[in-house]
């Protein structure tokens, strides 16, 4: 057994654990006769950042969007904070996707709404118990946290690259999700807003108490943010274990991605 | 049969894909019947949707607005036009027979019964049907539609309902719309060589309408505009990944639409004949 299986095997002992918001078991992901997850089983502690590192193709974004069932898995078992996404009914998964926060790697904001709009939007269908007031002062809020109060009015298509990943965040904080999944949070980006991305995904976790699961091959955003580290490989978990781990390892294909 | 919601309706397309992913001959004869399931599963989750609680009344009227409202100065200078042409064109075939009076009737009954509804229908299909196919189309290819789902938004019943409700609604408004304004055209048509008071003309033209001119046209204007709001929507909510795909969502929904219209024109006249 390698190394990795081993490491695999050991954190899916404690499965049994509160602790743990996602337990993803042998999931398998296909489209067509080409094999995108093989194989994969990992978990999510309460209040981790999880990096999910890999070569583009590897599955990484196809795994945390089986996780939200953005797509089916052809086969396994995916728990998130314990409920079998796989078994949830329409309205059951709508209350699950409540609590689970999603960064898209395009921002996904939507052109026709301004940036306060934006916002609104899934506040008023998460949040529904909330009034106006309380609606614009969680709406100030999230945008005070990612430093873009002056964005309120402004169209999507009036942004630059990384406020439109900023607003995103803010969309995405705004109804206090108990998970995050970041897809590339930091891709086409400049180093400093990379940096800044990053450092909002740590403030983030502090702030709100989220556990995140943050999908990257910017390793700058996953030092800068990881508590641990897993490494995809042709739809497998190649490697499982902390950055110090990582950066220690000779094996060819870490130390050329760590380079 | 899975649950029919939005949620499940991606899945069970996939199911019915996969059951056909043959090779050959018998893959392409079931492309068809993918193509069909795909289409009635879509119109069947947009009539669960609509029936369920929590419409989306906001985005409807705003729809109502975006397809009614912006589309009345091409709906006037056209069915002006449309007027106008049959007049100038009709007019001396009427000398000719001696029924030159008769051409304020003419000029109404063609409008109501058959000009008005299809070339309106048309020209809806050129600007609402892409409209739609390519807004939708590039809100998949952005991931907005991704979005609103786990935002635990029902994108059918946000985006699409509201869309096909409000082009059902509006498309025989406009149609009605555009015949008001082919009378006028048609009476300026008609005073070009000729003098005839808009009082006379509009009496003329409306005394050879009657309830069976008017009733089936606003039938099937419904359908009509149900029509180009479905195949809209469909062609942009079901577009691939890439952004060639929007280009494609927007020419098919225009095609397509622009075909369907033709088509239940030549049933409801059909059915309307037999009446």
């Amino acid at each position: 057994m390698t190394n990795t299986a081993q490491k695999v095997m050991n954190t899916s002992d404690v499965s049994g654990s509160k602790d743990v918001v996602i337990k993803i078991t042998n999931l398998k992901k296909g489209f067509g006769s080409q094999p995108v997850l093989k194989n994969v089983s990992l978990q999510l502690m309460n209040g981790e950042n999880l990096a999910i590192l890999g070569k583009s193709g590897s599955g990484k974004s196809v795994l945390i969007k089986c996780i939200v069932r953005l797509l089916n898995p052809d086969d396994g078992v995916i728990n998130v904070l314990g409920e079998d996404m796989r078994a949830l009914n329409s309205k059951h998964l709508g209350e699950i996707r409540k609590k689970i926060g999603f960064l898209f790697q395009s921002g996904a904001l939507y052109d026709s709404m301004t940036v306060k709009q934006n916002l609104e939007f899934p506040l008023r269908r998460i949040k529904k118990h909330l009034v106006q007031k309380e609606i614009d002062e969680k709406v100030k809020e999230a945008l005070d946290h990612v430093g873009l109060s002056d964005a309120i009015d402004k169209m999507p298509s009036q942004l630059s690259g990384g406020m439109r990943k900023r607003i995103s965040l803010a969309r995405t904080i705004v109804v206090d999700p108990q998970i995050m999944l970041y897809d590339e949070p930091t891709t086409g980006l400049d180093p400093i807003t990379s940096n800044e991305i990053s450092t909002l995904i740590n403030d983030v976790q502090k702030k709100y108490k989220t556990s995140s699961i943050i999908i990257t091959h910017d390793i700058a955003c996953a030092r800068l943010t990881a508590n641990r580290v897993i490494m995809l490989k042709d739809g497998e978990v190649y490697l499982d274990g902390t950055l110090a781990e990582f950066e220690k390892t000779t094996d060819p294909l870490i130390t050329s991605f760590f380079k | 049969m899975h649950e029919i919601t939005c949620y499940t309706m991606k899945k069970n397309i996939s199911d019915i894909k996969t059951r056909f992913t043959f090779d050959g001959g018998i893959k392409r004869t079931n492309v068809f019947f993918v193509a069909i399931a795909e289409a009635f599963l879509f119109v069947l989750s947009i009539l669960k949707e609509t029936f369920s609680r929590d419409f989306e009344y906001k985005e409807f009227f705003r729809q109502c607005f975006q397809i009614g409202y912006k589309t009345l100065p091409l709906i006037s200078i056209t069915g002006i036009i449309i007027g106008f042409v049959i007049t100038i064109q009709s007019r001396p075939v009427l000398i000719k027979f001696g029924a030159v009076t008769m051409l304020p009737g003419m000029v109404a009954v063609s409008l109501i019964r058959e000009m008005g509804p299809v070339i309106t229908a048309l020209i809806c299909a050129g600007k609402i049907g892409s409209g739609m196919g390519a807004e939708l189309g590039s809100m998949r290819v952005s991931e907005q539609i991704d979005a609103m789902e786990v935002s635990a938004t029902n994108p059918v019943k946000f985006l699409v309902v509201t869309r096909v409700w409000a082009a059902t609604l509006m498309i025989p408004l406009l149609i009605l719309y555009a015949d008001a304004l082919g009378i006028i055209g048609g009476w300026a048509g008609a005073n070009i060589k000729g003098n005839v008071s808009f009082v006379l003309f509009f009496s003329q033209a409306f005394g050879h309408v009657i309830f069976m001119d008017l009733f089936p046209a606003i039938v099937k204007s419904f359908f009509f505009g149900a029509i180009i709001g479905l195949v809209g929507c469909y062609k942009g909510y079901t577009a691939g990944r890439g952004t060639e795909s929007v280009g494609k969502a927007a020419n098919s929904a225009v095609v397509v639409s622009s075909l369907l219209v033709i088509i239940v024109d030549m049933i409801a006249v059909q059915i309307t004949d037999l009446l």
